[in-house]
């Protein structure tokens, strides 16, 4: 007897490994969302407020991407970052965008294969201790305890800064600003050393501010600023030409209350093509013809971003000082917009 | 006329190999392995594309670049100058110091709870069950951040040890002083012990990556001989009485075995202790023995602990009622049938679960990061990681790490284990 037998065919599924490597830019416009990587708090430059929106002067960059590229400055979605996860965050794709007090260094651009595309805050690291502490310098700080970030820059420069002036110190690795605090303020650590902005912002929100001395010595150079993805060029130019959009609005007195005037009125032909009035520069990024204005429109420019989260009359009180427009002996320089 | 049949000939056929349960057991197990494979393999090629696509390589050549940070609590040797690997080294160490002394207090304090569980005295025996069901049924990392947070919080600041003149004149003691005979300081960054130090010092000797001192080492060996003279001259004594009937007197040669030597060690190397003191802003001289270290450990040991007693209880629950009643009725009292009828006996149904109890422990110490305690995790998978961004390369070699680790503990565990099973003779 024979017997009718059936082979159920094995489909040998070849999976190929599929690397969806479409642009973020495309990425972001198909999602309707920018998701920006951002602090897990710190007043003044990213921080949920009491009803959990978020704001200060990284977060604004992320809006006026979002503005930019969504036309819809509330578009954004944050992710709180640690020092630690931050890159990783940005590496594996989880966020589009990185704007998180993060230092531009050789080594993050090469092998961590990152972009920096632009420094929206020259900074440097400094101390900051208790003023009945009685010190004045941090060469003073030989043999204290010292609270450090962990996975941040400042962890490196503070261990160069102490062997140079070849005295010692105590390092106690903290995860965030407010383990930080914490430690600092229970007298955990004597000096806490951070970038000054941060110092600043953490200083504010301290319920004793003015017992607490940041100190003269700025011992490293800190260009913070956003940082995408090595290789996806198109994406790190709007970032990049976004935020000039907001440096060339200040240098041309544009700002969010004016932009829709400036834009009818003016006779600037750097202003027209900036604002979409003329040309089709816009198109040139992948965007809408009125991308920047959008942008300017929604966060004001960056003398107003300055101003309204980190500047003087705000909590955390900062100088304009190395941002200052190029104009005014500052480093805040956009390249022309033509 | 009769013909001789052979026994019909079976054809193989391919259907078999789905129908004949001789054959079909080995098709699931080729199609599965085959799966399995695939899974696999994709899993490779993805990392491999997604490494490519990201223009990063894979290798291990960071360990050997200078790591450039500091690190706060190191028991070999480290500067910032020091490489990756030591620097995973130095994590490597602080990570097995807290799993072996968690291991020990964890046992210790186990045994103790789990016996006294079972005491009939119902006061302790409730209290014991109290305990074991508070630490066990609250996550670790509360416990560890829970015993940083009260030793950080409720300790005294370096400073407010420190005396000024001022205060001598006004007749004011400091706010905080130093502990058993003005040795220890407790501050609230850490407890600052003596260090032993020598003033005639042998040196160390280095092996492998750790220097190891030789003057603990001549310690050591001089307890070590000590101890072993001291069985021997209490060897005799009993050969002597069960000969004469005459125990010898031995407790001055006892005592002069056991402690002239190492008396004598000490004076030759010229032991005696450091005391911290306050300079500057901290303790200065003497061991900082760093509060995270502390928390970490207390909570490892009370947390584990719970679980050992719980261990410990069922083991002597398994022995059966008619062994305690038969060593009564020998006349054995009660702590004496505990120690030499139960405990042998339990010791095969408990150390098989205390095995996987080490081995928790022993992960668990990676909890450590809550409290910035630099371990392997802290350095390698914590700054290494980070400031090389080779994360890849880091998590591999961390999971090959802790893996050795636990199979090491379990390997020499494994190997007691079988010294107190029963012995079939």
């Amino acid at each position: 007897m024979k017997k009718s037998v059936f082979f159920g065919t094995l489909a040998a599924t070849t999976m190929a490994a599929g690397l969806a490597m479409a642009g973020t830019l495309e990425d972001v416009k198909a999602r309707g969302e920018l998701i920006c990587g951002s602090n897990t708090g710190l007043t003044g430059f990213g921080a949920p407020d009491a009803n959990g929106n978020w704001a200060g002067f990284d977060v604004d960059l992320c809006r006026a991407v979002a503005a930019a590229v969504l036309g819809d400055a509330s578009k954004v979605k944050f992710v709180p970052t640690t020092g630690e996860t931050r890159f990783t965050a940005l590496q594996s794709g989880e966020v589009d965008l990185l704007v998180r007090n993060s230092t531009w260094t050789a080594t993050r651009d090469s092998e961590l294969a990152f972009d920096f595309v632009a420094v929206n805050y020259y900074d440097g690291q400094g101390f900051m201790v208790k003023k009945d502490l009685g010190v004045s310098s941090a060469k003073e700080l030989d043999g204290a305890t010292v609270c450090i970030q962990t996975g941040t820059t400042t962890e490196l420069n503070l261990a160069d800064f102490f062997k140079q002036n070849n005295i010692s110190y105590q390092p106690v690795t903290v995860q965030d600003d407010s383990e930080a605090q914490r430690q600092y303020l229970a007298g955990a650590c004597d000096a806490y050393t951070t970038d000054v902005s941060g110092l600043a912002a953490s200083r504010a929100t301290m319920p004793d501010a003015e017992n607490h001395v940041i100190l003269p010595e700025v011992i490293s150079k800190e260009p913070l600023g956003p940082v995408v993805r090595h290789g996806d060029n198109n994406w790190g130019d709007v970032v990049r030409w976004t935020y000039f959009a907001l440096l060339i609005a200040e240098e041309k007195g544009i700002t969010s209350a004016n932009v829709n005037e400036v834009a009818a009125s003016t006779s600037d032909e750097e202003v027209k093509r900036l604002l979409g009035v003329t040309g089709d520069m816009g198109a040139k990024f992948g965007l809408s013809n009125d991308a920047f204005k959008n942008a300017i429109a929604a966060v004001g420019n960056y003398g107003e971003v300055f101003a309204r989260n980190i500047g003087e009359g705000t909590t955390i009180n900062l100088a304009r000082g190395l941002n200052a427009l190029w104009t005014q002996g500052g480093l805040q320089y956009a390249a022309p917009f033509r | 006329m009769a013909m001789a049949t052979d026994a019909p000939k079976e054809t193989f056929r391919l259907s078999m190999l789905v129908y004949d349960t001789r054959y079909r057991s080995y098709t699931i197990q080729i199609v599965v392995l085959l799966l399995f494979a695939m899974a696999v393999a994709w899993l490779l090629n993805n990392t491999v594309e997604n490494l490519a696509v990201r223009g990063k390589e894979f290798n291990f050549a960071f360990l050997w670049q200078r790591a450039g940070y500091d690190i706060g609590q190191q028991l070999i040797p480290y500067t910032n100058d020091d490489t990756h690997f030591r620097a995973l080294l130095v994590g490597l160490v602080n990570t097995l110091v807290v799993a072996f002394w968690g291991c020990v207090f964890a046992t210790i304090l186990g045994v103790i709870i789990g016996v006294l569980r079972l005491s009939n005295n119902w006061l302790i025996g409730r209290l014991m069950t109290v305990y074991v069901e508070v630490f066990r049924n609250v996550p670790l990392l509360l416990w560890i951040l829970l015993s940083y947070v009260i030793l950080s919080e409720t300790t005294p600041q370096p400073r407010d040890f420190r005396v000024t003149d001022e205060m001598i004149a006004a007749g004011e003691e400091p706010k905080a002083s130093m502990i058993l005979f003005d040795t220890v300081a407790v501050t609230n960054r850490g407890t600052n012990i003596p260090a032993p130090l020598f003033d005639r010092s042998l040196g160390s000797i280095q092996i492998g990556f750790l220097p190891v001192s030789l003057n603990l080492l001549a310690f050591i060996v001089v307890i070590i001989a000590s101890v072993w003279a001291n069985r021997r001259l209490l060897a005799h004594a009993k050969a002597v009485q069960e000969a004469t009937g005459d125990r010898p007197v031995t407790w001055w040669k006892s005592l002069l075995i056991l402690f002239g030597p190492v008396i004598a060690l000490k004076f030759a190397l010229g032991l005696h202790l450091e005391i911290p003191e306050l300079k500057g802003f901290n303790f200065q001289g003497g061991i900082l023995v760093a509060h995270s270290f502390t928390a970490l450990l207390i909570a490892l040991s009370l947390y584990t602990a719970a679980f050992i007693a719980e261990i410990v209880r069922a083991g002597i629950l398994a022995i059966s009622r008619g062994q305690t009643e038969a060593a009564f009725a020998l006349g054995l009292r009660p702590n004496r049938t505990m120690s030499l009828i139960i405990l042998p006996q339990a010791l095969r149904v408990i150390i098989p679960p205390l095995i996987s109890q080490f081995l928790n422990l022993t992960k668990n110490t990676s909890l450590g990061i809550a409290v910035s305690y630099l371990d392997l995790r802290g350095t390698l998978g914590g700054i290494t990681l980070n400031q090389t961004g080779r994360e890849l390369e880091c998590m591999l070699l961390m999971m090959l790490i802790y893996l050795s680790i636990s199979l090491m503990i379990s390997a020499v565990m494994n190997i007691y284990n079988k010294s107190v099973q029963l012995k079939a003779r």
